[in-house]
């Protein structure tokens, strides 16, 4: 068959969790064109967080995502605090860290659950999701729900460890180390899990790089880029991650990238509950907040997020603006679908394990004159503004945007 | 293990002799931790009428009214459940502690007009 | 004459096979949810399904062919009864046999599969066309080393007949040992012809929507569901009858070992279920020429010396 067809995969699509359109050109079962649509999930938010006081916008801002949602709040409170200028107390400091890692642990069982779904291994999707509800019910008793647990405020946090939570979280803990030992012979030793997995979506060093790939789909590309360990947030000082990068450069190494992070989080939170300092819960912030601008940056399961502030001396923020990790991936997309099967569309989106919420932010510029409106995409962007600066008399077209300097 | 098809069938047949681990709601009881974020429950005894918490709710959705006079005051509180958000803002912002959260998340309804409560 | 006709349509025939391919339904889906740990449906619920969707609209796309889309599911129908037909169920002897049967019940088997990849073809939708492409690239790879297991012990037997088959290994019941690695190879095959994880390519949830059923609903979808149901039925008992013909003289206590024979068979089907991906196509056809091959082949090579060595 060398007619090619084209087939929509979603908007809806029992593949995809959340809607995404991906039109998928097809030459027999190979895939030799995609592209990537993306923006049915726009909620308005950075909007909505103007006409809003910071603590309200707290909340908003927790509900971008629902999986990575205490990384969204702590980048918020993060940025907030920075302009403020208070300081957090340590204890606090490491209850941040305690929730963020079993909030990476809860993530990374959800990913192996839906990679396992989206091949056909239904048996896989139960078993890890079982194991994540443990991890959901300490999330709840800590903070108050299992999805969005509002335990940040500004200033710190809100409750507090008791021994008893301290003893329950250790034994969740031993319990998800004995069956992720599991998981991880599995995913070495199972011959259908490897075939479908192995050699599909592949993204080269270089092209990680090109593409500005970040987290898990970075890391299996032997990119070390881990925020936690460039730019220590919180208690990440005393608490050192191991970074875990892998050379396989497919889906396949971004789940063994996963699941050793999984190990390495039990890890990280045994240390932090081991050494939880003592102290007070929150810091005294003040209602308004100085005027000037901040850029925050943290370590979400799926990448890194930024969160850019802009204050203006009054109770409500002038600009907010979040750019989540699965945002950056999605540039890839398109490269890593050609020249893949059909079978593999599913499980390559997934691999990214984008988050469609957290996704939507789209820029539109509005003609001031015209009023007219435009949606503009990367390529067009870039060319509007070194247009814009070419005018003023500076030339920007000698700025390469593929130069990325990391440091350990 | 050594590679091959079906690794995981030695664990899988084990649960055939294990109980299933799910919970059959409604029949089988919820088990919900006391600090779970619930519905709000509101006492009007040490309420001075300072609508902090209405100032610091995210969603809009409380509502605290004088239904007394002005010299001796009254205060009740009502609640849209439809645009709640079950953030606990309320409880933190008040200062008197006249708000709580309990852990009724039994809260559908038939009608959006039976979301509008009275706490 | 009366009682060949109760025999077709009730027992064992039409009605007889449908309640017990509903029964086979609601046991595979409750092993599949207990090996994971979960409370599976109750026992009405395929029963539920099928009355629901008999209740449901059938909807035919503007660009199929509207007699040959109403007529697909129900052929397919017909061809798995009219394959239960010929099997030995509980006594040596099927209700109608004659020399040859293996091969028609065979070819009978074939017919659900080809109304699978047509009704997909004439849906007109994407979908339901790679779907029905992938069901025939399907059957190209699973379909000889099928025939072959299948064939292997009927060489041994000097017979093209089920029934003779089966009157020869209840004769000389040892000779089953020989055929073991024919009846892995059937099972793996097996798994392949009724559309299950790991061969469920054409019907692909993730990937392709239901794939040849895209466009199918209601009445027609119904049909199409208690074909599958039947085809579980039919090719177990034919595993059954060919791998572990074991017959004691009367016909109750036979009827009760069918019972336990199929019900084995449905176990081994389920658990092999449970423990693998679905692979894809590529994958598979390169995994049935490469294995399942050459070992059905050696099976046959190995049955014809040792026929000349036993005879």
């Amino acid at each position: 068959m060398s007619k090619r067809i084209t087939i929509p995969i979603g908007p809806q699509h029992p593949s995809l969790k959340e809607p995404g359109c991906f039109t998928i050109t097809l030459e027999g079962e190979k895939v030799v064109n995609a592209v990537v649509g993306v923006g049915y999930n726009h909620r308005g938010l950075e909007k909505a967080c103007e006409s809003r006081t910071y603590i309200q916008d707290l909340y908003i801002i927790e509900r971008v995502c629902g999986i990575c949602s205490h990384t969204h709040s702590t980048a918020f409170c993060q940025a907030v605090e920075e302009l403020a200028g208070v300081a957090i107390p340590r204890r606090a400091a490491y209850i941040r860290v305690i929730m963020a890692e079993l909030e990476r642990l809860h993530s990374h069982l959800l990913w192996l659950g839906i990679a396992g779904h989206e091949i056909g291994f239904d048996t896989l999707l139960m078993y890890s999701w079982r194991d994540r509800e443990r991890v959901l019910d300490i999330l709840a008793m800590l903070g108050g729900n299992r999805v969005n647990y509002g335990i940040n405020t500004l200033g710190g946090v809100r409750r507090d460890l008791t021994p008893e939570m301290m003893a329950e979280i250790r034994k969740v803990l031993d319990f998800i180390e004995e069956e992720n030992k599991y998981y991880i012979e599995l995913a070495l030793s199972e011959t259908t899990l490897a075939a479908r997995l192995a050699g599909v979506g592949r993204l080269s060093h270089d092209d990680a790089l090109k593409y500005g790939a970040v987290g898990p789909v970075a890391r299996a590309s032997n990119v070390p880029d881990d925020i936690r360990a460039i730019d220590p947030y919180i208690a990440y000082d005393e608490i050192l991650v191991h970074p875990v990068t892998d050379d396989h450069c497919d889906v396949f190494g971004r789940a063994v990238v996963r699941v050793l992070e999984i190990m390495d989080s039990i890890r990280m939170i045994r240390e932090a509950l081991d050494n939880l300092p003592d102290g007070e819960l929150t810091a005294k912030m003040p209602r308004k907040i100085p005027e000037g601008e901040v850029f925050s940056r943290t370590e979400a399961p799926r990448g890194e997020d930024t969160h850019y502030i802009r204050s203006n001396g009054t109770e409500k923020p002038d600009r907010v603006r979040v750019r989540a990790a699965s945002e950056a991936n999605w540039h890839g997309m398109a490269h890593m679908l050609e020249g893949d099967y059909l079978a593999d569309v599913p499980i390559i989106i997934a691999a990214i394990d984008p988050c469609y919420s957290c996704t939507d932010r789209a820029i539109r510029l509005v003609n001031p004159e015209g009023g007219e409106e435009q949606l503009l995409d990367w390529n067009q962007l870039r060319r509007y503004s070194i247009d814009f600066y070419k005018k003023q008399g500076f030339d920007a077209t000698k700025i390469k945007i593929a130069e990325r300097k990391i440091m350990l | 293990m050594k590679k091959g098809p079906g690794k995981v069938a030695g664990f899988a047949l084990k649960h055939l002799l294990k109980k299933p681990a799910t919970i059959a709601y409604p029949k089988g009881e919820l088990q919900i931790d006391p600090r779970y974020r619930g519905r709000l429950t509101y006492t009007s005894d040490g309420c001075i009428g300072c609508q902090l918490c209405v100032r610091d709710c995210p969603a809009n959705a409380i509502e605290i009214i004088n239904v007394g006079t002005k010299e001796d005051k009254k205060y009740e509180c009502h609640l849209n459940l439809g645009h709640c958000i079950f953030c606990a803002q309320c409880v933190d912002s008040c200062r008197k502690g006249c708000l709580a959260m309990s852990t009724n998340v039994e809260l559908a309804n038939f009608s959006r007009d039976a979301l509008k409560i009275k706490l | 004459m009366l009682l060949a006709l109760f025999n077709i349509l009730i027992f064992p025939g039409f009605v007889f096979l449908s309640v017990y391919g509903l029964l086979f339904e609601y046991l595979d889906r409750k092993i599949y949810s207990r090996l994971q740990n979960r409370m599976g449906p109750p026992w009405f619920q395929p029963l539920a399904d099928f009355l629901k969707l008999l209740g449901k609209e059938s909807v035919i796309p503007e660009g199929a062919d509207k007699r040959v889309f109403a007529f697909l599911p129900v052929a397919a129908l017909a061809a798995a009864t009219a394959a239960y037909l010929y099997i030995p169920l509980y006594s040596v002897t099927s209700l109608f046999p004659f020399e040859g049967d293996l091969i028609v019940v065979l070819y009978l088997l074939t017919i659900p599969t080809l109304c699978f990849f047509l009704a997909g073809w004439y849906s007109t939708s994407v979908y339901a066309t790679i779907g029905a492409v992938r069901a025939l690239t399907q059957l190209f790879s699973y379909e000889v080393p099928l025939f072959m297991a299948l064939l292997a012990p009927a060489l041994l037997a000097d017979t093209w007949s089920l029934s003779g088959m089966t009157a020869y290994y209840a004769a000389h019941p040892w000779y089953l040992l020989i055929n073991i690695p024919a009846f892995v190879v059937a099972i793996v095959a097996c798994e392949g012809k009724l559309e299950r994880v790991p061969f469920d390519i054409s019907e692909a949830e993730t990937e392709i929507v239901s794939g040849t059923f895209v466009e199918y609903s209601g009445r027609l979808f119904a049909i199409f569901r208690m074909v599958i149901d039947c085809e579980l039925v039919v090719v177990s008992s034919l595993i059954a009858a060919v791998f572990l013909p074991f017959h004691p003289a009367s016909a109750g206590l036979g009827f009760l070992l069918y019972v336990v024979k199929t019900l084995a068979i449905l176990f081994i089907l389920a658990v092999f279920k449970s423990v693998m991906a679905r692979v894809r196509i590529d994958q598979m056809v390169s995994f049935c020429w490469k294995y399942l091959t050459p070992l059905a082949l050696i099976q046959i090579i190995a049955n014809l010396l040792l026929k000349g060595v036993l005879i």
